[in-house]
């Protein structure tokens, strides 16, 4: 509420410091209290109904039976779905491969994120920079099936590009539909989330602090370690959220590059599917479960403190 | 601020709640006389029931029904009897080509009602065999007309080898198609694997494939457990097998005929045939929606359908047994009908129509048998 009340005083200030605005706008300064009520109303009734009303009604419906014979959720409460979902060993097992997926799509971003940002932000001149985060972004422009089914033809082992598919003919190795494909895929469809943060983070870093550290006769390695890195945590933090909940809740690609593999989402999908709608949302506390974690984790390192 | 959020959601869980009680009751009734139609009608289907042409310009048994119906025909293609459920219960369509696994699930739910045959003029001609089964009927009511029936069968690569013969190919671990192995992605597929235990493991004493007590439904569990190991293909959307037939990425699978045609066409280097050892199979039913918003337009495709020529097509193009007697005399191919055993019923007692297992097994005797709803877990877990 505090917080909302500054918001409410900086937009009341706002008049005053942008006076041609007013003139434009032709009346006196509006009352403080219901601009704000009306610039924020809409989008809060929004956020409650549609986002914090939906996510109330899965947990909730998560604890609905299931109609043997009709598959009909009935209103009768058992908590049968979230045992099942939370101690069986085959789900337990699907829930650590599907944290491992996006824990490898997360690592290859940044692995490669963060050399490539590094050239971009500090070492390319200012032309090449831009040229480079267009090239970089471009990929964003395009749809995300048209991404990962460009993948599929490079990965796909059977297909008409070369002996064995396009990726094997060309570099003697595929990994062929399966775990590792659907990492790679999710690393390729994510990279940019990964990248944009960490650019800006590097951007934004003030040169006084690296001629600083150089001064005190720090090498570049440990000028990067010890000032550069710690710097950008946040921006790595940030990175990661993109990669890591976009991977999780990923389940198309899956569908694309997984050959017999599945994920927590596919599981998901699934149940819905079969249909067991209470058993689906009861699979589905597992993502949100694991995203307050991660989430509450990122926070500590900082990632929310650019907001 | 806080107090207000949580008296909204509150109030929210309660009017969904609500809505959730009410929404019982069984809908429309049978409709007693045919109207005009409606301009359109929405179906769901099995891919390659309702083709218009734009698959292959020859197979077109759509065309003629809007011309003369003016019923503007929408398929929303149905890769399972479970997703068909699914999409029946929306709501959203007025009729559906249910196989025996989904139709006592749609009449028990309510999803469907009783089809007034009087009004379908071409359902007299249909097989006797065919009429008033326990899938499509309940209570002497009848649910819905009889669209044709047929087996699953098993598909591979002619480049491969010999032709395989048994099911046994499908699950051995030391099958010569290990690897490149295609497997139906749905909880019936259960099925399969009790039918591979009837043939070598008849110490189990499997007699109907949907009727598993909790022994015969592990034994099933494992046996498709250790097939996991040989195969490289679940498929659920037909064209994702479509598509590794023709890529030569599997070389044995149970498929539809459909597939192998559509395949076929496409230059794969595929043949079907039907193990030895029995299979499962399908007879299906058009059903009309209780919520159906053009039902006389439904009532019109129901009797286009199973009308002689239509029935005649739709049975050549997907690989069945017509629901026709009279679609026999019109088959492009004179011995379709003795091909795929039209009125054989000798031929279809070896086929397990697919249906939905039960906790009072299907099959009379005096046991506990496990229901549709563990075949649903179970086979989740297996594809976890």
């Amino acid at each position: 509420m505090r917080a909302l009340q500054r918001v409410g005083e900086r937009l009341e200030q706002a008049p005053r410091v942008a006076e041609s605005n007013r003139v434009i706008a032709g009346r006196g300064r509006p009352r403080p209290a219901l601009a704000l009520w009306g610039l924020l109303s809409a989008p809060l009734a929004w956020l409650l109904v549609v986002y914090v009303g939906s996510l109330a009604l899965l947990i909730v419906s998560a604890f609905f039976s299931l109609d043997d014979f009709t598959s009909k959720p009935t209103t009768e409460l058992t908590s049968a779905n979230i045992v099942e979902a939370f101690t069986e060993r085959a789900y337990l097992l699907l829930v650590a491969r599907s944290i491992g997926v996006a824990v490898a799509a997360t690592a290859i971003c940044f692995a490669l994120a963060m050399p490539t940002a590094f050239y971009i932000a500090r070492l390319a001149s200012r032309r090449t920079r831009r040229g480079f985060i267009v090239a970089l972004t471009l990929p964003l422009w395009t749809g995300y099936l048209v991404k990962a089914f460009a993948l599929r033809a490079v990965l796909e082992p059977g297909s008409e590009y070369g002996e064995g598919g396009f990726m094997k003919s060309l570099v003697g190795w595929s990994p062929g539909f399966g775990n590792v494909a659907v990492i790679l895929t999710l690393a390729y469809l994510w990279f940019p989330y990964m990248l944009l943060p960490i650019y800006a983070g590097l951007e934004r870093m003030p040169n006084s602090l690296l001629d600083a550290s150089a001064d005190l006769g720090a090498g570049s390695l440990r000028t990067f370690r010890l000032v550069m890195l710690p710097l950008l945590i946040p921006s790595i933090a940030a990175g990661s959220i993109f990669t890591f909940s976009l991977s999780l809740g990923d389940y198309i690609t899956v569908k694309i590059v997984g050959g017999t593999a599945q994920l927590i989402g596919n599981i998901i999908e699934r149940a819905l599917l079969a249909p067991n709608q209470p058993l689906a949302a009861a699979f589905t506390l597992w993502p949100i479960l694991i995203m307050v974690v991660y989430l509450t984790v990122m926070g500590r390192a900082g990632a929310f403190k650019n907001l | 601020m806080k107090r207000k959020i949580g008296a909204l959601a509150v109030a929210l869980l309660g009017a969904v709640a609500l809505g959730a009680c009410g929404g019982d009751d069984d809908g429309a009734a049978m409709l007693d006389e045919l109207g005009e139609g409606e301009g359109a009608v929405n179906l769901v289907a099995w891919a390659g029931y309702v083709e218009d042409g734009s698959t292959d310009p020859n197979v077109d048994w759509v065309s003629d029904f809007e011309a003369d119906t003016g019923c503007e025909v929408n398929v929303k293609i149905g890769n399972s009897s479970d997703e068909m459920v699914e999409l029946m219960q929306s709501g959203e369509y007025d009729a559906v080509s249910a196989s025996g696994d989904a139709t006592l699930r749609l009449i028990a739910g309510g999803d469907v009602v009783p089809v007034n045959t009087d009004l379908i003029p071409n359902y007299a001609d249909v097989f006797e065999g065919l009429k008033n089964k326990p899938w499509n009927s309940v209570d002497g009511k009848v649910y819905g007309v009889p669209h044709g029936r047929g087996a699953n069968l098993l598909v591979y690569n002619t480049e491969a080898g010999a032709a395989p013969t048994s099911i046994v190919d499908m699950f051995s671990p030391d099958s010569p198609y290990a690897g490149k192995i295609s497997v139906y992605d749905s909880p019936i597929y259960i099925a399969d694997a009790a039918i591979y235990l009837m043939a070598t493991q008849p110490e189990l004493g499997i007699t109907n494939p949907y009727a598993l007590d909790q022994t015969q439904f592990d034994a099933a569990i494992a046996a498709l457990e250790t097939q996991k190991s040989v195969v490289g293909q679940y498929w659920a959307l037909y064209t994702d097998q479509q598509a590794a037939l023709e890529k030569g990425t599997v070389t044995l699978g149970t498929t539809w005929q459909v597939i192998v045609n559509l395949a076929k066409g496409n230059g794969a280097k595929i043949d079907s045939t039907l193990h030895s050892e029995g299979a499962t199979g399908w007879s299906d039913t058009w059903m009309v929606s209780s919520k159906a918003k053009h039902p006389n337009c439904a009532y019109k495709w129901l009797n286009h359908i199973i009308s002689p020529q239509a029935n005649a097509g739709v049975a050549e193009w997907f690989g069945e047994a017509p629901s026709n007697s009279k679609s026999c005399a019109l088959t492009a191919d004179p011995n379709h009908c003795a091909t795929f055993h039209a009125d054989d019923e000798d031929y279809f007692s070896k086929v397990y129509y697919w249906t939905t297992p039960t906790a009072e097994c299907l099959d009379g005797r005096d046991a506990e048998c496990v229901p549709y709803s563990e075949w649903v877990n179970a086979w989740n877990k297996l594809r976890a």
